[in-house]
């Protein structure tokens, strides 16, 4: 659902323009898409620490009306208890801190987008939520939150300002020079306001495997910033194409491909998402399908796929097992770490076994492929008490 | 040997009536770095603009067009043989995909020159 008319330009246009020229529309935003090469981009965020812009995601805080006369955890509740209308994340049980990543689910139990929601850790925040959906779903998402919660607290806005992610093993060392050193001690899914480069809202989460932060920055600290972590010898710009093959590597969801208004969370698996206490209260959009394929099983699961030879299947191939349509590839490409072509689809759940043979039909020819754990590459976030 | 190219980006260079046809260095900067590609068996016959190979990069996959009709008389080894990197290397040299016999001289004639290539590709 990108918006009509020309893309909008990002905060740091100039910055990234004066690096590359090679952009691209992306939801409605005109990005860079690649710096120094995809290949070389992808592996410099593996084994250092890659930048990427991604503001044209749909960062937002709701909250709590001034005077709501709560504190603490009754202020965490309530707010929670208004987002868990649309979530089947458990949003009242995040402690002070914690970083949660969710669905957006409808009655029918599909997915219309996959966010994380955040409760920030600062006592005087007690009542808000720090909320970032897709660049692609925001308008759609941000009015059904108000739709759902009218009266009852307040949706603002944060895209006019910069989300930076910075990604890879020495994020930490880089974050903690550049801005605090206590960005280090941050737990993986976890979030902290910093007085610094204005005031930023830093989680330590991401969406290339690799432990890393996602920096949100008022825009007109935003150049300030960029430019000092790229600064740093470990760091360097990545664009868009690389962080579709990261996030490809590591297994994860890019929505509207791999998750849709007709994949449930649990064919997607991602039933961890949804913890205990909502798929007992089955108090969510959806639940119906979704407690019964929790009991029952999916028909139809996400799978990992590795091509036993090295054509790449991408988005929309068929798959097959004895001739027969069994699923699709919803996201293919190359994996650098591997070089190898991987690729993540849905196929009915008696062939989602791992080590199945399948068949991908490749430009009218079959060819045998295995279904593999995810994610292709192992995750590397950074766990901390 | 005058190189001829298309709107496509695939170029042709004329031997007596052996085409030999491959990706631009315009083309090749455009898709990076080369994950795979597939070229047509020997013997396997194409009409001018018809689906010939394949080469794929990280970002995309893309189709590879004949140029001009012909006969494939050769497809290079080195691409059959997984070398893909001689594709950005030298896509205009080592990296070139097959060589046609070609059925119709006139089509060679009327594709652009290396000047009317190189403004083709300034204005995109």
């Amino acid at each position: 659902m990108a918006e009509a008319g020309s893309p909008k330009k990002l905060p740091l246009d100039a910055l990234w323009r004066a690096r590359t020229s090679k952009f691209g529309d992306f939801a409605g935003y005109d990005m860079p898409l690649q710096f120094e090469g995809l290949i070389g981009e992808h592996n410099w965020t593996r084994g250092h620490a890659g930048l990427f812009d991604v503001s044209h995601m749909g960062p937002s805080f709701f909250a709590l009306p001034k005077g709501h006369g709560l504190e603490g955890d009754a202020a965490h509740k309530k707010v929670a208890s208004l987002i868990e209308r649309l979530v089947p994340a458990d949003i009242q049980g995040l402690k002070p801190g914690q970083v949660r990543y969710t669905m957006i689910t409808n009655a029918e139990g599909g997915v219309l987008d996959d966010l994380m929601i955040a409760r920030p850790a600062e006592p005087g925040a007690a009542g808000d939520l720090y909320i970032v959906v897709n660049a692609g779903c925001k308008h759609q998402d941000w009015a059904l939150i108000e739709d759902a919660t009218k009266g009852e607290a307040n949706l603002v806005r944060a895209d006019d300002r910069c989300l930076l992610a910075l990604q890879g093993p020495s994020a930490h060392v880089v974050a903690s020079a550049v801005i605090d050193p206590a960005l280090a001690e941050m737990s993986f899914m976890s979030v902290k306001r910093y007085d610094a480069f204005g005031r930023l809202t830093v989680t330590r989460s991401g969406y290339t495997g690799e432990d890393g932060y996602e920096i949100l920055v008022r825009a007109e600290h935003a150049a300030e910033l960029a430019n000092a972590l790229l600064a740093h010898a470990e760091v360097k710009p990545i664009g868009l194409g690389a962080r579709d093959s990261l996030r490809l590597e590591a297994g994860l969801c890019l929505y509207g491909h791999d998750l849709d208004a007709t994949t449930s969370p649990i064919e997607a698996d991602l039933a961890w998402t949804i913890q205990k206490r909502r798929r007992e209260a089955k108090d969510f959009p959806g639940a119906e399908r979704i407690s019964a394929e929790l009991a029952n099983g999916p028909k139809r699961k996400r799978v990992g796929i590795r091509p036993n030879d090295r054509a790449p299947a991408r988005e929309g191939v068929e798959i097959q097992a004895g001739g027969r349509s069994v699923g699709v590839v919803t996201s293919g490409g190359f994996s650098p770490v591997l070089n190898a072509p991987i690729s993540i689809g849905y196929v009915d759940s008696e062939f989602a076994e791992l080590g199945s043979g399948i068949d991908l039909i490749i430009r009218g020819q079959a060819r045998p492929a295995t279904i593999v754990p995810l994610p292709f590459v192992p995750h590397k976030y950074v766990r901390k008490k | 040997m005058t190189t001829r190219y298309t709107k496509d980006h695939e170029w042709v260079r004329l031997d007596g009536d052996v085409a030999t046809v491959g990706i631009s260095t315009y083309a090749a900067e455009q898709l990076g770095d080369v994950v795979y590609a597939e070229l047509p068996a020997v013997g396997a016959s194409f009409a001018q603009g018809a689906d010939m190979a394949v080469v794929e990069s990280a970002k995309t996959a893309s189709d590879v067009y004949a140029p001009i009709s012909g006969e494939v008389v050769d497809a290079n080894a080195e691409i059959k043989g997984e070398n893909w990197q001689i594709i950005n290397d030298a896509p205009q040299g080592d990296g070139w995909f097959v060589k046609l016999k070609i059925a119709n001289k006139a089509e060679f004639d009327a594709l652009m020159d290396e000047a009317a290539y190189a403004d083709y590709v300034k204005g995109l």
